[in-house]
């Protein structure tokens, strides 16, 4: 039984008819062909899938397609027109990713991160990540790539 | 970035990634992102027992399903012809090999062990199907402990395999090792628990297998780590089909830590379903899929001592250990607590008298085989556990008996008594510049100072040594290792003088298109805009061994270092012909041929090339075009060593551990970039650090697994962990061309000694000789009150 719903993704309407249990991560990469946000967990833990909906961070595994109907969402794809975020841009300089599948959600956090807290601290950028795990990098680089951020998007 | 284009300065800059640009747009294609015309979905069916007997499977209600095209359970892969069996691929002798089936046949041996397959036109409706299938299960006792399970009576997971033993193993000579402890001052005696790790891969396992039931041909999308090793088993042992008829692809991958090494029942299970319905097939599996089915890492009951004498030079050591298998012999597990443990047991000392005996055992558990490090972690946290409780019962401290037991400098090539020889190392300098960079002598002043004041600081040291970069063949060939591990390359000049390499490794995260690409254009001078890397497509290069074991650089980046040699071998034979000079009388500088001293009449690799290819012009005997393969077989493993420090404060009252200061040095060799170096030590420490505070898989006493999600499993998160100081020394490998050793595992193999020695360190007032991994508050607060 399908529910009619419309969105805009990254500045395009889309729409489609979804079972109302679809969840927005499986509408984001199956129904709209995105596939930059990604699933690495089954429990809200990993992060992985982090998109923003209207303007907030949010796990798009925890969201229900029909919630997000007439919502503006943003994901990794649309983070940027044509060049790099300057977050994209601090995790290539810095190193701040290495398998790169934690990656999308991880920037996605960030860029939510230093909007609510522009010049945060390593402590407040550590605490401000929890919601996204990483088991490549140690969160070392994501660390110097978040600070790297701040002072370009301050600059 | 500066030294991004030229070739020749390129080796040991830290280039920015290539890889980058794709994965932080999202454009990057891993294997759940693809998708082929008229895809279907597979789930599978997993016991939720750790011990069952199937009676019966009853399908027809799950069949019944709209959008569900079949259920299929192993009589129907028996039915099928399909030989099933998941092989082992490492053999030891009078290792008992139980029979290990794409599904379950009428037993079911830990949870996740898989029963039956839907296959449907969508993931929702695959997985809704699962639950229609009704089985009847008969519950048996299951055993996770592996010293438990040698008991008499234990519940057996295999009755072939009398008290679960799947082998007894030994190495070292234990006549002379006791004859060392009875002349003994001191003996240093522990009981370690090894926990059992998750690897917990970003990216879980998935698979798209595409039959064509026209040509024959599969082609199988897949997490690996090793397509061409998949491709070779599926051949071998569970498809049956011919090797050249398989086609195994890694597309990005996210993370492996070992756990995509393996063959696993269900890539073959999921081409074996396309074959059956005809269409391509996707399974990827959820992440409580993967906590039930990734092999699982470490799992070791172990009894340990060294014999010191009167002056802290250690006599022997004598290690017994109790390893986990899990449910199945997964397929490199047998070599992990054998020849990647006991030959470690050496560390970096000058150890007299060695003994280790290993049990492997089964379990009703999820198979435990390699994870980052895989028994290197093990062996170095046995050692320097017990090196540090030497210390402690001689009344030596730990950076001095270390100092009086390292194999000096001077003494490599060094033979161990467990089979390895070392053949370089300068133990005490990582040791002297890791002890400065920390400031050694003052930390004890100011531990001293805040015990007096009730703050339990700690300080640990790890002297590690690896045996990686995976490895001479022949030798691991005489261990039991049914594959080769040397690695192929193939540098190929293209008539404009672009290049494109091909190597038989195959990186999930590790940066090989960028690093490769610097060996090349430093051998070759060309810039390194210029050359593409291509790796992980059994169907394209030739037969590689994979990334694992921190082999890729010193295996696959020397094979590319020789193929590229071989290029310009040729090359000058051109050149020289064109030049109308000897050979001899040629240099190579910045990708130009000259005669000596005439730099100005010089033929540019791109200009040899173009004539290569154009072939008017060669010298007699050459063939035409521009391209070398090599097939590199390692002369020796590689041996990087270092000293890591943790700096702890530990909480009397809560028993928390707080990590305060970690500090690497390591001695990977020559470095070819060193922020990916850096990187590699950061993740590694990271994954060491969760072992030893946070991570650790809990079975029941009948085996059930209690953390199974990430809910209940502590994959450490950024504020768990303080930034890492790194530094290096360099020995270079002498026996490669690079002089390159590995740097994958050694953040894992150091540190989770390092920071347990910290805990003991900082609970030294209260006369606590060890704490069981992860130190959690809990243990600590009973170990102090306890």
């Amino acid at each position: 039984m399908g529910i009619s719903i419309e969105l805009e993704v990254n500045g395009a309407s889309v729409s489609d008819e979804v079972e109302p249990r679809l969840l927005l991560a499986h509408f984001l990469r199956e129904n709209a062909g995105l596939t930059g946000t990604k699933i690495g967990c089954d429990t809200s833990q990993c992060g992985s899938c982090t998109i923003l909906l209207d303007g907030k961070a949010v796990k798009s595994c925890t969201v229900l397609a029909v919630q997000a109907d007439g919502s503006a969402v943003t994901t990794i794809e649309g983070l940027a027109n044509g060049d790099y975020h300057p977050v994209q841009q601090a995790f290539w300089d810095n190193h701040g990713l290495q398998c790169g599948f934690c990656t999308p959600g991880m920037i996605i956090s960030c860029v939510d991160l230093l909007s609510t807290n522009p010049q945060p601290s390593e402590d407040e950028i550590r605490h401000g990540l929890e919601g996204n795990l990483c088991r490549c990098t140690g969160y070392h680089n994501i660390v110097r790539a978040v600070q790297d951020a701040a002072e370009t998007m301050n600059g | 970035m500066a030294g991004e284009s030229n070739g020749a300065g390129v080796f040991g800059s830290s280039i920015r990634r290539r890889e980058d640009p794709e994965l932080i747009t999202g454009h990057a294609k891993y294997t759940d992102d693809l998708q082929l015309p008229g895809t279907v979905y597979c789930t599978i069916l997993r016991s939720p027992y750790a011990h069952a007997k199937i009676n019966s499977i009853d399908s027809s209600e799950a069949e019944a399903l709209d959008g569900v095209i079949g259920v299929y359970t192993a009589a129907d892969i028996e039915e099928s012809g399909t030989p099933g069996a998941i092989p082992v691929g490492w053999l030891l002798p009078d290792m008992k090999i139980p029979d290990h089936t794409m599904l379950a046949k009428d037993t079911a041996r830990h949870v996740g062990d898989g029963v039956a397959i839907v296959v449907a036109e969508d993931q929702y409706t695959a997985h809704d199907a699962l639950e229609l299938i009704w089985v009847d299960y008969e519950a048996l006792d299951g055993i996770a402990d592996p010293k438990k399970a040698t008991a008499d009576g234990a519940p057996l997971v295999h009755d072939m395999a009398p008290n679960n033993i799947a082998f007894d193993w030994e190495i070292g000579d234990k006549e002379k090792t006791d004859a060392a402890f009875a002349g003994a001052a001191h003996v240093a005696s522990l009981d370690i628990v090894n926990n059992r790790l998750i690897p917990n891969a970003m990216e879980p396992r998935a698979a798209l297998a595409d039959y064509n039931s026209i040509t024959g041909e599969l082609t199988l999308y897949m997490t690996t780590q090793n397509p061409h090793i998949h491709r070779l088993l599926m051949s071998l042992a569970s498809l049956g089909l011919p090797e050249h008829k398989i086609r195994v692809i890694a597309p990005e991958v996210g993370g492996g830590f070992g756990s995509k090494i393996h063959h696993y029942p269900d890539e073959a299970i999921t081409a074996w379903a396309s074959m059956q319905v005809g269409r391509p097939v996707k399974w990827t599996a959820t992440r409580t899929e993967t906590y039930i089915t990734d092999a699982h890492g470490r799992d070791h009951v172990t009894h340990a001592e060294m014999a010191v004498d009167a002056d802290g030079k250690f006599l022997g050591l004598r290690v017994d250990t109790y390893a986990a298998m899990g449910a199945y012999l997964s397929t490199f597990a047998p070599a992990v607590p054998t020849y990647l443990y006991g030959t470690l047991m050496s560390g970096e000392y000058d150890l007299p008298a060695i003994h280790c005996h290993v049990y492997g055992v089964f379990t009703h558990t999820t198979p435990v085989d390699a994870y980052r490090g895989a028994g290197r972690p093990e062996a170095t946290f046995v050692v320097e556990r017990i090196v540090d409780e030497a210390a402690r019962v001689s009344g030596i401290d730990p950076a001095e008996i270390r100092r009086r037991n390292f194999v000096s400098p001077d003494n490599f090539p060094y033979p161990t008594q467990v089979a390895l020889e070392y053949d370089s190392g300068n133990y005490e300098g990582a040791l002297d510049k890791a002890l400065a960079a920390i400031g050694y002598d003052d930390f004890r002043r100011d531990q001293a100072a805040a015990r007096s004041d009730g703050k339990y600081l700690g300080i640990g040291l790890s002297t590690y040594i690896e045996a990686c970069g995976l490895a001479p063949s022949a030798v691991v060939g005489s261990l039991g290792a049914q594959a080769g591990q040397w690695e192929s390359a193939v540098v190929r000049v293209h008539a404009t003088g672009k290049v494109t390499v091909y190597s038989g490794c195959s990186g999930h995260g590790q940066g090989h298109e960028t690093t490769f690409a610097q060996i090349v254009a430093s051998a070759l001078g060309v810039p390194y805009e210029d050359i593409d890397v291509i790796e992980g497509d059994s169907g394209v290069m030739p037969h590689g061994w994979g990334t694992y074991g921190s082999r890729s650089a010193a295996t696959g980046g020397s094979a590319i270092a020789s193929a590229a040699e071989k290029v310009v071998d040729k090359a000058r034979t051109i050149a020289a012909h064109l030049l109308e000079a000897a050979e001899e009388d040629l240099e190579f500088e910045d990708g130009n041929f000259f005669v000596k001293g005439s730099p100005d009449q010089a033929q540019s690799l791109p200009d040899v090339a173009l004539q290569a290819y154009l072939a008017h012009n060669l010298p007699k005997g050459i063939e035409p075009a521009l391209e070398a393969t090599s097939f590199y077989d390692p002369a020796n493993f590689v041996f990087p060593f270092g000293t890591h420090i943790a700096i702890v404060e530990v909480c009397a009252s809560t028993g928390h551990v707080e990590l305060q200061r970690y500090l690497a040095v390591d001695d990977v060799g020559n470095v070819i970039n060193p922020m990916i170096v850096d990187g590699q030590v950061h993740g590694g420490i990271a994954q060491g650090v969760g072992q030893s505070l946070f991570e650790t898989a809990v079975y029941d006493e009948g085996a059930n697994l209690l953390s199974g999600t990430m809910l209940d499993y502590a994959v450490p998160k950024a504020h768990f962990l303080p930034s890492f100081e790194t530094d290096r020394t360099v020995t270079p490998c002498p026996h490669n061309p690079l002089g390159v050793k590995g740097v994958g595992e050694a953040g894992t193999i150091a540190s989770p000694a390092a920071v347990v020695n910290a805990v003991v360190d900082a609970l030294a007032p209260f006369g606590i000789a060890h704490i069981d991994m992860p130190v959690t508050s809990e243990k600590v607060w009973n170990a102090i009150n306890g």
